[in-house]
């Protein structure tokens, strides 16, 4: 995977109007990929505790035997945090508006993960 | 898990750090190893090697950014299969400090360890004495010395 291809993983999702801005995580440290946000938001902040409460989640569900999920979503007072995790072990993030159209979110972020692989 | 200071204004800091990062162990420590507070060690002799073991390291990297013409690392991540070891150093006040923390992979990460350990540089900071020199160690006085600091670390 390129440089290339991680923005336009990520130009998938900060298309969608509301969204204000998308990244790509290394689950396992917490660490940005890549990223496109608007100002203000704090990148790395989002991605280590994004990978941390990602990794609590897969751990909760594996111990309830649901199996693991495809994508959630964390709807709070002035935005939402959506959040797809890719097969090779990267989180899509996406930080967006309160009033966000979250199934078009989910269907661009689900996208981008595709792209990352 | 037992945090313990030497310098009291050090305690509420690394407390939080320690609490955030959920990091397993960590030494706050002058680039010469002398140690100011440490959380989660068991015994002095870890405290000892762990404290001497980090100011070699961090000597190393500066002189090897040196060479390099190079300003000083920001830091060093070591990621092992169970663990990482993040060690970095800052400045509090006057003081030159460098930071060791211990963290389990299960539990933590490199990223929600350096966010939390900008904090903590910024806590130290706010929290160190203005107008304090650093201590000189005079060699007569060094055994007593680190036999107090130890017995302060570890509560006794």
């Amino acid at each position: 995977m390129t440089a290339a291809g991680f923005e336009r993983a990520l130009d998938l999702v900060t298309r969608v109007r509301g969204v204000r801005g998308a990244m790509l995580v290394a689950s396992d440290d917490g660490l940005v990929v890549a990223e496109q946000l608007m100002e203000g938001i704090k990148g790395p902040a989002v991605a280590a505790l994004a990978a941390s409460l990602g990794n609590r989640l897969r751990r909760a569900m594996e111990a309830a035997g649901i199996g693991t999920s495809p994508f959630w979503h964390l709807q709070c007072e002035h935005g939402a945090l959506l959040v797809v995790p890719a097969a090779s072990g990267i989180l899509v993030v996406a930080v967006a508006e309160p009033d966000v159209n979250v199934g078009l979110v989910r269907l661009e972020l689900l996208r981008a993960g595709e792209v990352v692989g | 898990m037992t945090t313990r200071a030497i310098e009291p204004w050090t305690l509420a800091p690394l407390k939080g750090f320690v609490k955030e990062a959920a990091v397993r162990l960590v030494l706050v420590m002058t680039p010469a190893g002398q140690v100011l507070a440490q959380s989660g060690f068991g015994r002095a002799v870890d405290v000892m090697s762990a404290a001497a073991l980090s100011a070699a390291i961090n000597a190393s990297t500066v002189e090897l950014a040196k060479q390099m013409g190079q300003p000083p690392f920001a830091g060093l991540n070591h990621q092992g299969e169970r663990h990482g070891i993040f060690l970095s150093a800052l400045t509090a006040g006057k003081l030159p400090l460098l930071v060791l923390a211990v963290y389990d992979l299960d539990v933590s990460s490199l990223g929600l360890v350096q966010l939390f350990y900008e904090q903590l540089a910024t806590e130290l900071q706010t929290a160190s004495p203005k107008d304090a020199a650093p201590k000189q160690v005079l060699a007569a006085d060094f055994e007593r010395e680190l036999g107090d600091s130890l017995n302060a670390l570890f509560g006794r």
